[in-house]
């Protein structure tokens, strides 16, 4: 579903990314963690060209994201093409962002109306019926500010699988979030893994990557330092540095 | 736990303390109740005011249609000059330096011109060209390259019919309020958190999209208190039409007035009523937009929260 190549990114001088090679499978639940700065969510980020890569290749469904080869050469996408790749692909940000001036059903059921120009009448059905998945039924008609970070958190969930996506990008999902109120987005990620959504995961709760994730991947200063099982990287880390950092965060 | 009257225990007793005294304010209130009452005295008493005169003439049928005007021309002007300025906006914001070089010389230009000067200029524009015509660009020039004669235009005005009276000070105002409108927009479009248009984009949204639906609506919010300035201040520029000239708009018909009957002063207070009456007006506008706008932001309930605020309210009594 997902293929690195020697992924390379740079802001400026600093190198964020060094080489990242990974694949992720359909049905997969790929979390990523590390210490912060280790350029794990800039990786997720140009998944869905948030970012642009400097080298290497990225594949999402077989397609190269950005990009087109063409004789040799890569010619850059043109802006609707790029928003084409994307439909494809849900996110999740840390700091939630829905759209403040939308109620929650109208955040879910804009995309689906903007952009694959779904009938009103059907994209509000459907986007109760996501609302009510997460748990948000008697939500649907409040704005974000009247909901707790928790519940916006699985709205903007909703929101991101209005457009039916093959792979959900998460990006620090419950960072931002009071300490009881992880729970409630986790058991809906957890929901969704169940349901053969291809994921990947970009957190800091070690207990819902080494319960939920097929795959565990350490990164550190742009390198993916280890991968693997989560239930063996978690209890036996190979290298010193995955060692050090599972120390202070488990 | 059950609220049980019986087993509750007793209110506390209530804080009855003697309040801070506060003479100043009583002062100050003694004060400004004097100054009122000489202000009104005054008015009551001046023969100057005239104010029999004043009311008779300052709804007589040439001053309504200056007023009228004035409001058309406040809103047209303001209509435009927003449209222009979300353009300029959007230009100064893109990543192309020539695009964004252009709007901020246009930004440049038109903030530095007195609005009077560009009054002036616009309705002079028919001596500059005595037709104005719309074609190919360098049609003649280009024929006479080739060998051939004649031009490609398909649209021909007199200068002199187009820019003078209201069309011109349309222009002149539309065009200034442009720059200082392309300001505030492009503030408003800044304040909102980028984030917001990462989202749009990762959901798949085009450019154009996220700037109609997510990015301008929340900037509005920041648009619209000093556009609310800006359309005062075009509703008292109108005044300054004198220079086209315009002169059916209020302020020339009540000068006109008083200077024909020698009694200044009370069609200067007629002006000063009809202004506050007009920006009143526009500020009643300013209110029902900006609560449109403010949608998600306060703690109001929307109408559907209310309905089933409603509904569970009743369905507890019973």
């Amino acid at each position: 579903m997902v293929k690195a190549e020697g992924v390379h990114k740079s802001f400026g001088h600093v190198e964020v990314l060094k080489g990242i090679d990974l694949e992720v499978a359909p049905r997969e639940v790929m979390c990523i963690v590390g210490p912060s700065g280790s350029g794990k969510s800039t990786f997720l980020r140009c998944i869905n060209h948030l970012e642009r890569i400097n080298a290497g290749r990225l594949w999402v469904n077989g397609h190269l994201v950005g990009y087109r080869e063409k004789g040799g050469r890569l010619h850059e996408l043109r802006d609707a093409e790029v928003a084409a790749q994307r439909r494809d692909i849900g996110m999740v940000f840390q700091r939630f962002n829905l759209f403040p001036h939308m109620t929650a059903l109208e955040n879910v059921i804009e995309a689906p109306i903007q952009v694959k120009g779904v009938g009103r009448a059907e994209a509000r059905e459907r986007g109760a019926a996501l609302l009510e998945r997460v748990g948000l039924a008697d939500r649907v008609h409040n704005y974000p500010n009247q909901l707790s970070g928790g519940q916006q958190q699985r709205v903007a969930i909703a929101r991101a699988l209005a457009m039916e996506p093959q792979l959900m990008l998460f990006d620090e999902p419950t960072s931002a979030l009071d300490p009881e109120l992880v729970g409630e987005v986790l058991d809906v990620m957890r929901g969704l893994a169940a349901d053969g959504m291809t994921m990947v995961v970009v957190t800091h709760e070690m207990g819902f990557a080494r319960e939920v994730g097929d795959t565990l991947v350490f990164m550190d200063d742009g390198v993916i330092v280890e991968s693997g099982d989560p239930r063996s990287v978690l209890t036996d880390p190979q290298h010193e540095r995955t060692r050090s950092f599972l120390s202070k965060v488990l | 736990m059950s609220a049980d009257p019986s087993t509750s225990p007793a209110p506390p007793e209530q804080i009855r303390a003697v309040p801070v005294r506060h003479p100043g304010r009583w002062i100050a209130t003694a004060v400004i109740a004097v100054l009122a009452a000489m202000f009104v005295h005054m008015l009551a008493t001046n023969p100057v005011f005239q104010w029999d005169f004043m009311v008779d003439n300052m709804f007589s049928d040439p001053v309504l249609r200056g007023a009228r005007t004035t409001l058309i021309m406040t809103v047209l002007a303001m209509i435009i000059g927003i449209l222009l300025g979300i353009v300029l906006a959007v230009m100064r914001l893109s990543a192309n330096p020539v695009v964004s070089g252009a709007a901020w010389v246009y930004i440049w230009f038109f903030r530095a011109i007195p609005r009077i000067v560009l009054l002036f200029f616009s309705a002079s524009l028919g001596a500059l060209y005595s037709t104005y015509e719309l074609g190919f660009p360098f049609d003649q020039q280009l024929m006479d390259l080739f060998g051939f004669t004649g031009d490609w235009r398909f649209l021909s005005l007199d200068g002199n019919d187009i820019f003078r009276g209201f069309v011109a000070g349309l222009l002149g105002l539309a065009l200034s309020e442009g720059a200082y409108a392309a300001e505030i927009v492009r503030a408003g479009i800044q304040s909102v958190d980028p984030g917001q248009a990462e989202a749009a984009q990762a959901l798949g949204m085009s450019r154009g999209k996220t700037m109609r639906r997510i990015v301008l609506p929340q900037a509005m919010r920041v648009i619209i208190p000093p556009m609310g300035n800006e359309t005062i201040a075009m509703l008292k520029d109108t005044s300054l039409l004198i220079a086209v000239p315009v002169t059916n708009e209020l302020n020339f018909q009540l000068r006109a007035i008083g200077s024909r009957t020698f009694q200044v002063i009370p069609m200067a207070v007629a002006s000063i009523l009809w202004y506050l009456a007009l920006a009143s007006l526009l500020m009643i506008g300013q209110h029902f937009l900006e609560k449109r706008f403010s949608r998600g932001f306060g703690n109001r309930e929307t109408r559907q929260q209310r309905a089933a605020r409603r509904a569970r309210d009743v369905g507890s009594t019973h």
